[in-house]
Formats: structure tokens, C-alpha cells, sequence
């Protein structure tokens, strides 16, 4: 047994380059339950991170009992990182759960039946559409649904409404990446793979805390680096995360500084020469712009501006110039900053500039957030269109019109689908007033939530929330649907490195709980839909219809599923897309041929100025015959707009803990997970608090333009000059409101984003800190990860996070062979047809 | 020659966007992509008139209220309130830049005619970045168009 609270990655298992990563299963059975006392086990993948570990859920007596990993599937060779073991199932299978629809009457919310609820959704509808039409209406979705429930309300907001306001909370999580890869290779989907971390002899992080924002793929690092040829390490992150701990070059940037570091890379990799001249000539377009932009940003320009030392850039230039084999990851700390997009394409440039794409062990994984953030962005409920179909192309319009059988002039494309940013503004200017929300919580997780909760209690505002709990963004709503969760329903999902999973259902959802699916099936339903011939718009009655008409819509897209069915994907691994006639068994790495989806007549986008977002047009980008090429795309370096000045002289930075997903709406209920986390806290550096008078644990205020939070103080390894606060604490366990101590690092946030990817800025603000209380203790921040102490000499040590019994799991290995692609992909009869 | 006349009129176009670029900023906080964009664009427009400021020397001044005098562009002196009122501010914007960015071609031909290289790198560059400004807000008003002429309030 091993404590996995206390050990977040579990044993190692090393293993060298070019081998396969070893099994090791992880296990957790509950209390008193052994192995033969399971009923069955029902597989599925865990849905707390964009990983999307594979799994299986043991159920005993109609409830789920535990859970281990699947040895055989492509992700996580059997692995399961702590969230997935303590929070998937205790996540939901909780007291707390909604059971029964809620209306608002007189002010309070109480329980109803569905035909009431779903009534008077449809009866405010009906009445908005014929009063003002489809753009009075608005849907803010998630990144935590399955595709079968994405595509419905695509199609429903789409074709049914008509409406462009659709986004999901993968605006504030993964936009940057489709955003990136739709202007560098011409459409979304992940270049790389995971199995290049087996190949790779350098892995650069760009503000991607892997170790604790997808634990089970940093196992896979650690293995790597405990191997025979480990390989080396580059961090751009300002905190001193487990990444930085192991990393070869730590670049602990100034948050809002991303892109001033990228110029210099590539200015470097340019001016030593260590380009592929023959790659960049056959398969880009565009190195003269992206040098003249770069020309100016030498190292020492860079380190200015970034305040990290020249050298390090170098040394890190040096890395990426002279590895043989280089993988790529980005996260938040690139895609929630300043110039997001600009930064995010420089690493697709980089990359370009040395051919280093489509090999084993040379890719870029630009990573998604939340678990299925993948399927929104395929499925076309956020900001994008089904299928990666481009919105400013008439003939995608056509495709989709004749799939839906629909006139196409309902399918809004006169703009961008809208961003949930405007969704927000115009509802605050009460032009959208519908509004529904489903699995998410964006009372805690959008920016300046003193101004979120303004516009959620708007009078006027008709608001729909759809959760498995009644949220802090719930309390707010008109009409409470319950949700049924992860393990109480089936359906599909897809991974950052597009691996598709099934979950089958495994148990009963709680009292009258449904799932989302049927929930958007009931409401086209009612509100009537219709095809241009009179039947019914959606015509599906379960998930695998659902799949099935997915299908169709993705043939001939670069995310073509018609090679997978629930068949397939029972028994074996997950499948990788596209899986087609040409990939029966899916595809584990794209651009193998250098050739990218840029020809206007495929492309997802014709592309933006990354300075304005201004788009390109169809003309423009016609013009410059790309014809298969990847486009080199940056801009100039722009401070961002709000820096350290004399009232606010810190730089504020907000991100996760390992132990919590989201807004802790399920990992708070599992008691292993929130006792390693219970708590807000903010993270100062040594010289800071000194400065500030300020000692672990003690009460600190932490003031910006918007508002203020009031929390324990870690004393930290962050880089001086920077703030940290986790964004998991919201108030739905401390009485649903901020009180006297407000918790939610987004009180202080500002309202901006990428102008490209439309993602809101998350990771630079400036802020004041004074202490206003003793401590009483150690802050309750974790020890085992980025917010471990930085001890001050002379002070009591403070006390390992441990999870104690309740923490235990099993694990192992040495049982199975590891999984390889393609073997272990299930063949089509294997899995039969539908 | 007349070159200077435009040369002088561009600088004080450039001058008037950049100040209507700040204007809109101040008047549409409410819109951060609105009001943080404008703020770049007004700067970008003052270094235009920097990177004009030798060429403009080197032809001479000319402040004889003569004729093309009379094209010159009014900023904007207020700016407006609601989703009308921003479509409406931006489309002035959208038409001040446009007076920049052809006073830039007529430039540009000018430079042409008299092989005037220095001339041409200045227009080269900011001619480029109007463009832009022209494109950027195109996108914004057609993105902003159908909710304030159909379902604002
Ligand atoms: S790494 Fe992510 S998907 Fe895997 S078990 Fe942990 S939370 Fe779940």
C-alpha cells in the first residue's frame, strides 16, 4: 500500500528511451470491501484533468466501491494520479447531490417535478424567440460533459435556436490551444503524442505545471528521468514547481513576460543557425516576418524584460537548438497570460524552425485544461463550429445545413461564434436574457467576480443552471436541473493527445437526477425543433445514436471518428483520431508528412493579426497559397496592460493545487483530497514577506483594482515580486457568499483576454499585500508540491501533507505487458459494428 | 512640390486617430478588449507621426491654409454610450483611419515618383500597420453589429 496523498506520483518504474513505459496499476477499494466482494467492474476514464486516465469503476450493490486503472489502454498504462483515485467517484457519489429540480419561487428556490421545470424553461424560451429573437439567448457550457451531450446542444443552439452566443468554460482553459495550432498548422488537433515522451531527449514545460496539473503523464517524465537517459529539462514557470525542481534550465519569467522570452528563443535558434533550412523551406511560409519581429530581442533584451538571466535563456536556446529529439507541452501559464496566443505560436514556431513535429519523440503537445475541453472544441458548443469546420467558409455552412437538414441561414456565421467574455458583457447589458448554464461554475471561476455576480443576479436575467450540486453559480439561477455524474451515464471523451474513451454508466443516478444528454434531448423536444422536412431535429434517443450522428459530422474533418464505435472502444484502449478508412486503428501523431491542413478550402480558420485579432479573411489568406505549409504567425512583444505600480507593487498569479479540480465542486467532497487541501492561502517569497512583516501562517489581505481576498500566507520558493493564490475556493462550504474573509483568488482578477483566443487573463494583475492577523498555524497549503514551505531559519518545521489510512492504494506492477500503439487498439471486428 | 502639404496633413491625421483611438479607450472602459486595444493603436499611431517627423523636416513644413488643407479629418470630440453608441464610435474610427491609410498610398505614390527610399521604409511600415487597424476594427463592429441593431435594448 502506498499513501498517494503524501506520494503524488506513486513508485517509480523507470524505463529508458525508445522503451515502453512499464504497467503499474493503481488500485483503491473502499473500507472493508475486497476484491472478490465486486459485483462488476464498468469502464470508463477519469474526468478530472485533460489526461483522461482509463479506468475501471468496481461496483457492488448498485453503488461505486472503487476504482483502478486499465493496464491495457495507451494513456496511463494502469496509472492513476490522486484525484482520479480519492475524487472521481467520492466527487460525486455525495449527500450534497441534487435530487430534484428547483424553480424559484417568491425569491427561494424549491424542489419540483420535471415536467414544472423544464415548462417554464420552454415557456421563457418560446416567449424570448418570438419577442427578440435567437440572439436574446445564450448557452455557457463546460469542459466537463461527454461529446454525445456537446454535439446536442450544438446542434440545438445551432440549428434549433440560431443563436452565436455558445461557449463553455473551455474558453477559460483551452481556447489558446485550438487558437494556436488553428494559426500555425491552419486547424485545431494535437500534433504530438504521449508516446514521445518515451523517444524524447529534451522536454521543454512553457508555463505547464505538469507534476500537478496532470500527475499521471508527469509518472511518465519521472520514469524517464529515473532511466539509464534521462532527458533534459527546460521550466518557464515563476514558481518553484516539482517541474522546476527537476528541470535542467529553471526560467522563473516575470507572469505577463511570456512572449519577450519566446522572441529571444527564436531569435537565438535563428541567429546559431540551428534551423532546418529544408524543412522550414518545403513545409512553412513566413520566416521573414517572424525574423524582422524577433530581430530586436536579444538575450539580454529578453532578460531585461523577464528578469531571469541571459545565460539561462541561452542555455535553454542552446537545448532546444542542438536536441535531436524535442517535445513541446504548454499550459496556463502561457495560455491564461498576456499575448497568449502570440507565446503559444511561437512554440508551434520553434518547433517549424527545426522540423521537429510528426517523429517519435519531436512534438508539441498544446494541452487542454479540463477533460473533455477536447470534445467542445470538436463538438462546436464552445466558440467554434462542428467538426472544425470554419465559420468564414459558406461551403462548411452548407456541409452543416445538409447534415441537419436545416436552412443554412439559421446556422449563425455572419461573425465569430461568441466568447463567453461578451456572452457575459451583453447579458450585463441585458440583450441576452437567457442564459444557461451547464457543469460549470462561473461564480468562482471567471475573472472580477464581484462583477459575475452582479450580472448573474440580474433581475432580468432568465437563468438556467444544470450541475450536480447547487453551486455557488446555481444559487443564482431561476431553474436548477440535476445533473447525473461521471459513472451514471454513458458516453464518450477525449483526451489532449485526442484518445477517445467510453464510460459506460455504472450506477443509478441519485433521486431524480438526469443526464445532460437527456436533458438537452428533452428541451429540443419541447421547444419543438424541426429539420426542414418536418421531423424532428434530433431524432436520438441515447448516447450511441448521438455518437453515431457525430460520426457523420466529423467524416472527412481532421477529428474523423468513423472508424470508432462503443464496440471498439469496450475492451481494449482508448483510440486516438482520426480513425478512418485510412487509420482503422487511429493515428498516433500528426504531420508525419509535413503536410498541414492550411488549403482554404479545409482550413478550420483563415487565421488573425495576433496583435488585434483582426482577422485575415478568406481573400487575404488565399492569396498567400499556403497549399499544405504551416504558417510562422507572432507579433511584437506589448507589456501587459496592468503592471506593478506604486499602490499595487506585486504581480498576482492564481493557478491550482494537485488535490483540487476546478472550483472543488467534487474534489472538496472527498475527504482525502480536501484534507491535503482544505483551505485558501496565498504564497509569498521569503524576501517579500520579510519585507512585509509577514511569517508563515499569518492572516494576509491581498488588495487589487477589484476586490480583495483575505488568507493564510505560505511563505514559498515563487519568485520575488510574485503572488500566488489557488482558484479552487469558492463559498459553497462556507455559506455560499465571500463574508468577511472572501477566499476566490478571481475577486481580484481583471476583466481582459487574448485578443485571438478570446481566453481571459488569469495570470497578471497587480495587487498590495498587508498582513491584518497572527497566524495560527502553518498556511493550509500543501507541502508535497509547488506550495511547499520555504523555511525560515530558526522555525518549527511545518508538517507534511499526508493522507494517513484513508490515502491508501495499491499498486502493481510487473503483471502486464505494456500496451502499444497500434496493437492494442481493439481491430473493428474484434469490437463489431453497430 | 505639394508633398509637403500632405506629408504635414498625414502627420496631423495620424495625430487626430491617435487621439480618437484614446478617446474611444477612455469612453469605452467597459469593454476591455475595446478600451486595451485602442490604447495600442493610439501608440502605434504616435510613432507613426515620430517616423514621419524627419521626412516631414526634410520637405519642409507648410502651414498655408490652402486648399487640401480643407481635407482635413475631424477626430472625435465625444464619444457615445450603449452598444449603438460603440458601433457608432468605432465606425468613426473606421473612417478616420481610412482617410490615414489613403493619405499613406498617395504618399507612397509620391515617394515612388521621386525614388525617395527613406520616404518609401517610413510608409512601408506604417502603412502595414493601418491596414490593420482598418481590418481590426472591421472585425469588432461586424462582430458588435447584430447585437446592437437587433437585440440591444
Ligand atoms: S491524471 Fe488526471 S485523468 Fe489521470 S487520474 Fe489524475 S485527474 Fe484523473
Amino acid at each position: 500500500m502506498v499513501d498517494r496523498i503524501a506520494n503524488i506520483w506513486g513508485t517509480r518504474t523507470a524505463y529508458a528511451r525508445d522503451g515502453l513505459w512499464p504497467v503499474r496499476v493503481d488500485q483503491v477499494l473502499d473500507d472493508g470491501i475486497a476484491e472478490g466482494d465486486v459485483d462488476r467492474w464498468v469502464q470508463s476514464a477519469c474526468v478530472l484533468c485533460s489526461n483522461g486516465c482509463a479506468c475501471d469503476i468496481a461496483v457492488k450493490d448498485g453503488a461505486m466501491v472503487g476504482i483502478r486503472g486499465r493496464a491495457q489502454d495507451l494513456v496511463n498504462h494502469g496509472r492513476l494520479g490522486p484525484k482520479g483515485l480519492f475524487g472521481s467517484r467520492q466527487g460525486v457519489s455525495h449527500k450534497d447531490r441534487l435530487t430534484s429540480p428547483l424553480v424559484r419561487e417568491n425569491g427561494q428556490l424549491v424542489e419540483c417535478d420535471w415536467d414544472t421545470a423544464m415548462r417554464r424553461i420552454v415557456d421563457r424560451s418560446r416567449d424570448l424567440l418570438a419577442e427578440r429573437g435567437p440572439l436574446s439567448h445564450g448557452f455557457y457550457t463546460s469542459g466537463q460533459l461527454f461529446l454525445e451531450e456537446y454535439y446536442a446542444l450544438a446542434v440545438i443552439g445551432k440549428a434549433g435556436i440560431g443563436t452565436p452566443h455558445m461557449d463553455g468554460n473551455t474558453r477559460l482553459c483551452t481556447a489558446t490551444a485550438a487558437a494556436a495550432m488553428k494559426e500555425s498548422f491552419g486547424a485545431d488537433g494535437q500534433p504530438g503524442s504521449y508516446t514521445d515522451i518515451d523517444s524524447c531527449d529534451a522536454l521543454f514545460l512553457y508555463g505547464h505545471n505538469m507534476a500537478e496539473t496532470q500527475t499521471v503523464l508527469w509518472s511518465r517524465v519521472l520514469d524517464r528521468i529515473a532511466g539509464p537517459d534521462r532527458p533534459r529539462i527546460v521550466c518557464v514557470d515563476p514558481r518553484n514547481t516539482e517541474v522546476a525542481r527537476h528541470a535542467d534550465v529553471h526560467l522563473a519569467i516575470r507572469p505577463g513576460t511570456n512572449l519577450a522570452l519566446m522572441h529571444a528563443l527564436v531569435r537565438e535558434v535563428l541567429a546559431q543557425g540551428w534551423d532546418d533550412a529544408g524543412y522550414v523551406r518545403d513545409h512553412t511560409l513566413g520566416l521573414d516576418a517572424l525574423r524582422k519581429v524577433v530581430e530586436p530581442w536579444t538575450a539580454e533584451a529578453a532578460a531585461a524584460v523577464c528578469g531571469v538571466p541571459a545565460s539561462d535563456i541561452r542555455d535553454a536556446a542552446r537545448i532546444f537548438g542542438t536536441s535531436d529529439r524535442i517535445v513541446s507541452t504548454v499550459l496556463q501559464g502561457f495560455y491564461q497570460s498576456s499575448q497568449a496566443t502570440a507565446a503559444s505560436c511561437q512554440v508551434n514556431n520553434l518547433h517549424l524552425l527545426r522540423g521537429m513535429l510528426g517523429a517519435p519523440g519531436r512534438g508539441v503537445l498544446q494541452m487542454n485544461g479540463q477533460p473533455t475541453a477536447q470534445n467542445n472544441r470538436e463538438c462546436g458548443a464552445d466558440g467554434d463550429l462542428p467538426g472544425f469546420r470554419n465559420w468564414e467558409n459558406p461551403d462548411h455552412i452548407q456541409e452543416l445545413a445538409r447534415l441537419w437538414n436545416v436552412d443554412p441561414m439559421t446556422i449563425p456565421h455572419w461573425a465569430p461564434p461568441t466568447h463567453a467574455m461578451q456572452i457575459f458583457r451583453y447579458a450585463e447589458q441585458g440583450s441576452i436574457d437567457f442564459l444557461w448554464i451547464s457543469a460549470t461554475n462561473p461564480a468562482v471561476s471567471m475573472p472580477e467576480l464581484p462583477r459575475i455576480r452582479d450580472i448573474l443576479a440580474k433581475p432580468d436575467l432568465f437563468l438556467v443552471v444544470q450541475d450536480l450540486y447547487l453551486t455557488e453559480t446555481a444559487q443564482y439561477a431561476d431553474v436548477v436541473l440535476p445533473a447525473a455524474g461521471w459513472g451514471e451515464k454513458t458516453g464518450t471523451f477525449t483526451n489532449v493527445n485526442r484518445i477517445v474513451h467510453l464510460s459506460d454508466q455504472a450506477v443509478d443516478p441519485p433521486g431524480q437526477a438526469r443526464s445532460d444528454l437527456d436533458i438537452f434531448l428533452d428541451y429540443a423536444r419541447r421547444m419543438d425543433f424541426t429539420t426542414l422536412n418536418g421531423g424532428p431535429l434530433l431524432d436520438w434517443t441515447g448516447p450511441e445514436d448521438a455518437f453515431e450522428a457525430w460520426k457523420d459530422c466529423s467524416r472527412g474533418r481532421p477529428c474523423d471518428y468513423t472508424g470508432i464505435t462503443y464496440g471498439r472502444l469496450r475492451g481494449g484502449s482508448g483510440i486516438p483520431w482520426p480513425c478512418n478508412e485510412d487509420h482503422p486503428n487511429g493515428t498516433d501523431r500528426l504531420y508525419r508528412d509535413g503536410v498541414f491542413p492550411t488549403d482554404p478550402d479545409y482550413c478550420e480558420s483563415y487565421g488573425h493579426d495576433l496583435l488585434t485579432g483582426a482577422t485575415v479573411g478568406a481573400q487575404a489568406f488565399r492569396a498567400q497559397d499556403a497549399g499544405g505549409r504551416a504558417l510562422f504567425k507572432t507579433a511584437p512583444f506589448h507589456p501587459p496592460h496592468e503592471e506593478p505600480d506604486e499602490d499595487y507593487p506585486l504581480r498576482y498569479t492564481t493557478g491550482r493545487t494537485v488535490y483540487h479540480f476546478h472550483t472543488r465542486t467534487k474534489t472538496g467532497r472527498s475527504r482525502p483530497l480536501s484534507d491535503a487541501a482544505p483551505r485558501a492561502w496565498v504564497e509569498l517569497a521569503r524576501e517579500d514577506a520579510d519585507r512585509l512583516g509577514i511569517s508563515e501562517g499569518d492572516l494576509v489581505r491581498v488588495t487589487s483594482r477589484r476586490g480583495r481576498i483575505e488568507v493564510p500566507a505560505r511563505v514559498s520558493g515563487i519568485a520575488p515580486g510574485t503572488v500566488f493564490a489557488p482558484f479552487h475556493y469558492g463559498y459553497w462550504d462556507t455559506g455560499g457568499r465571500p463574508g468577511t474573509h472572501p477566499t476566490a483568488a478571481n475577486e481580484l482578477t481583471l476583466t481582459e483576454w487574448d485578443p485571438v483566443s478570446k481566453q481571459p487573463m488569469f495570470k497578471n494583475a497587480a495587487v498590495t499585500v498587508e498582513k491584518i492577523g497572527d497566524a495560527t498555524g502553518p498556511a493550509p497549503a500543501p507541502t508535497t508540491t509547488a506550495s511547499r514551505p520555504a523555511a525560515a531559519p530558526g522555525t518549527a518545521p511545518v508538517p507534511a501533507t499526508t493522507g494517513g489510512d484513508g490515502a491508501q492504494a495499491t499498486e502493481t506492477t510487473d503483471t502486464k505487458p505494456a500496451p502499444r500503439f497500434p496493437d492494442t487498439i481493439r481491430n473493428t471486428t474484434e469490437g463489431g459494428r453497430p | 512640390m505639394n508633398l509637403n502639404i500632405y506629408l504635414g496633413m498625414l502627420r496631423q491625421a495620424e495625430n487626430t486617430l491617435a487621439d480618437s483611438f484614446r478617446q474611444v479607450a477612455e469612453g469605452h472602459g467597459a469593454e476591455p478588449d475595446v478600451h486595451f486595444l485602442c490604447r495600442t493603436l493610439a501608440a502605434q499611431c504616435d510613432g507613426h507621426g515620430e517616423l514621419l517627423g524627419p521626412v516631414v523636416q526634410r520637405y519642409g513644413e507648410n502651414s498655408s491654409d490652402n486648399e487640401p488643407e480643407r481635407l482635413h479629418a475631424q477626430g472625435l470630440a465625444t464619444t457615445r454610450n450603449g452598444p449603438v453608441g460603440l458601433l457608432r464610435d468605432l465606425q468613426d474610427l473606421y473612417l478616420l483611419a481610412s482617410f490615414v491609410d489613403v493619405t499613406w498610398t498617395m504618399v507612397k505614390q509620391a515617394g515612388s515618383a521621386l525614388r525617395d527610399n527613406e520616404l518609401l521604409a517610413v510608409v512601408e511600415k506604417c502603412d502595414a500597420e493601418t491596414a490593420t487597424q482598418l481590418r481590426w476594427l472591421q472585425t469588432r463592429m461586424k462582430q458588435a453589429a447584430p447585437q446592437a441593431l437587433v437585440a440591444a435594448r
